[in-house]
């Protein structure tokens, strides 16, 4: 199988601020590939950087097979669509979600408006009861179906998503994954996928990176994780926390 | 023996143009020196229980109850200025985001001290004094350096630090925290709950742990009450969560993505109506 995405030696800076400093990466087409790691990790930029929407300063970035220049066309985003980790600030709070879905048709000159929306609600699990609903009329996870019939609308084949469902509970968040994953399954979509917590990951994922001040700590699959085989202290660290707080007794000092 | 606090049917119900909104619906629960955990999703009222405690309640809600005691006294039939004298004294709480708590325009230092020179008749020189080894017992390693700092110049986790140091500063004997460590990174969160574990324990304080994550409250509390649509569904101790009968409960905890389990689709949580009468 080709490559969908791949990277070589990425380096993007702000200023004198190194946000990512070499970092390399393959994702095959059809796979969910994660990417982890703490605030200020890089993770966030490397799925902007392919985005188009960070400096890219040294490296190169390849989409199915086309290597990436420093600005985007319009066929590469019929490629690749991106979901954002925040629904109460990625969806414009003046327009209908029908508005909203009818945008990326009209910059992309497609046709057939009327039955792609129906389809992209359907597919996300929302009725045609919410086509003119604003987006303060929905809730967090209804929200975030609807930035999926988005990013969907325009049948990319690479979906990035930035922390998906960190900013929803956790039982919206449970049927917002298994969206995911269906869509996924029923379209051959590739993933890749930003997230702090290592158990979305290793469930959403076949292999995973971990990053850490902008570089690459290990590349793992997800087995190896949840067989807790990882090599580097950093990931050991990472695991542990998402265990929850273990109390130390030994370690009490008198007050 | 009193508790420490004791809430019976406590009532937070905001009049809207639209009709009521019952945010919290008849809560009872009692609070030794122990930690206690609130776990529920957004909209269960969680929050608005830890603010009516403390007193934070917007003016135009209305927050009853049949008892609302804190170490014996009825703290809905005190006037604001008694109210006043307890909240940050013997009352505290910590917010989410040390971001938005902290005064931005003033150095963290002198935010502490302002806090202890408000309840406790202290020189400058004492204040400061105590301030920083507040400091130090937060584990924060350059105490010296970090007082006379901005808010914006630490990190999120060195200022929740900041943010429990001002808290712990007056010695309260019951501290809220709401949801202290959602904002910081997975390590740094579990160094801060740490940290307040430690202080909570030596200084004997009573803890109401708000949070929405049950795994972690569930590792962190002796005991656990679950809230759904303003009202207590479940109260349990941490260890016992596990065997939780109620099916709000149980399907929270089984709908999160574990390490190492293969459940594909992930179980979802089937709403029943009945659990929010």
């Amino acid at each position: 199988m080709s490559a969908a995405i791949s990277i070589t030696d990425l380096q993007v800076v702000y200023d004198r601020f190194h946000a990512l400093n070499g970092v390399s990466l393959e994702v095959e087409a059809g796979e969910s590939f994660g990417l982890v790691g703490e605030s200020g990790s890089g993770k966030s930029t490397l799925l902007r950087a392919v985005a188009g929407l960070a400096p890219v300063s040294a490296g190169t970035i390849s989409v199915n097979g086309q290597k990436l220049g420093p600005r985007r066309d319009k066929a590469f985003y019929r490629q690749v669509q991106m979901v954002f980790q925040d629904p109460y600030g990625s969806l414009h709070p003046r327009q209908t979600v029908d508005r909203l879905l009818q945008e990326p048709l009209a910059v992309h000159g497609i046709g057939d408006g009327e039955t792609r929306i129906q389809r992209a609600l359907d597919e996300v699990g929302l009725g045609s009861g919410f086509r003119f609903r604003y987006s303060h009329q929905l809730s967090g996870g209804q929200r975030q179906r609807v930035a999926i019939a988005r990013a969907l609308i325009l049948e990319p084949s690479i979906l990035l998503l930035d922390e998906p469902t960190s900013a929803l509970d956790a039982s919206v968040q449970a049927e917002v994954l298994n969206l995911l994953e269906e869509v996924r399954r029923a379209r051959g979509l590739t993933f890749l996928m930003v997230s702090h917590d290592l158990a979305v990951v290793t469930h959403m994922c076949g292999r995973l990176m971990v990053m850490r001040n902008g570089e690459t700590v290990e590349m793992l699959s997800a087995a190896e994780l949840a067989t807790r085989q990882a090599s580097h202290d950093y990931t050991q660290r990472l695991l542990a926390a998402s265990d929850g707080f273990v109390r130390h007794p030994g370690t009490f000092s008198p007050g | 023996m009193t508790p420490l606090l004791d809430v019976d049917d406590l009532r937070v119900t905001y009049p809207t143009r639209t009709g009521e909104i019952k945010a919290v619906r008849g809560v009872s629960f009692s609070l030794g020196r122990e930690r206690l955990g609130i776990v529920g999703e957004s909209g269960s009222g969680k929050s608005q229980t830890g603010r009516a405690i403390m007193g934070l309640t917007p003016p135009q809600a209305v927050v009853t109850a049949r008892t609302l005691a804190f170490d014996g006294k009825d703290m809905l039939k005190m006037t604001p200025r008694e109210r006043r004298a307890l909240r940050g004294k013997r009352i505290a709480m910590i917010l989410q985001d040390p971001k938005y708590s902290l005064d931005p325009v003033m150095t963290i230092g002198s935010q502490i001290v302002e806090t202890l020179r408000a309840h406790e008749n202290v020189a400058r020189a004492e204040a400061r004094d105590r301030a920083l080894s507040m400091l130090e017992a937060v584990q924060i390693r350059d105490p010296k350096r970090v007082f006379n700092l901005h808010p914006h110049e630490v990190s999120g986790g060195m200022g929740q630090r900041a943010m429990i140091a001002m808290m712990l500063i007056a010695g309260p004997e019951l501290m809220i925290a709401d949801e202290p460590t959602s904002a910081l990174d997975v390590t740094v969160q579990l160094d801060v709950l740490g940290i307040l574990d430690r202080l909570v324990s030596t200084h004997g304080m009573g803890l109401i742990f708000i949070s929405h994550d049950l795994r972690l409250v569930s590792s962190f509390c002796d005991r656990v009450v679950v809230m759904y649509a303003g009202k207590v569904v479940e109260q349990l101790p941490a260890s016992e969560l596990h065997n939780a009968e109620h099916p709000y409960t149980r399907g929270l905890l089984d709908c999160m993505p574990k390490i190492g389990a293969d459940r594909h689709p992930l179980p979802v949580l089937a709403r029943k109506a009945e659990w929010a009468t």
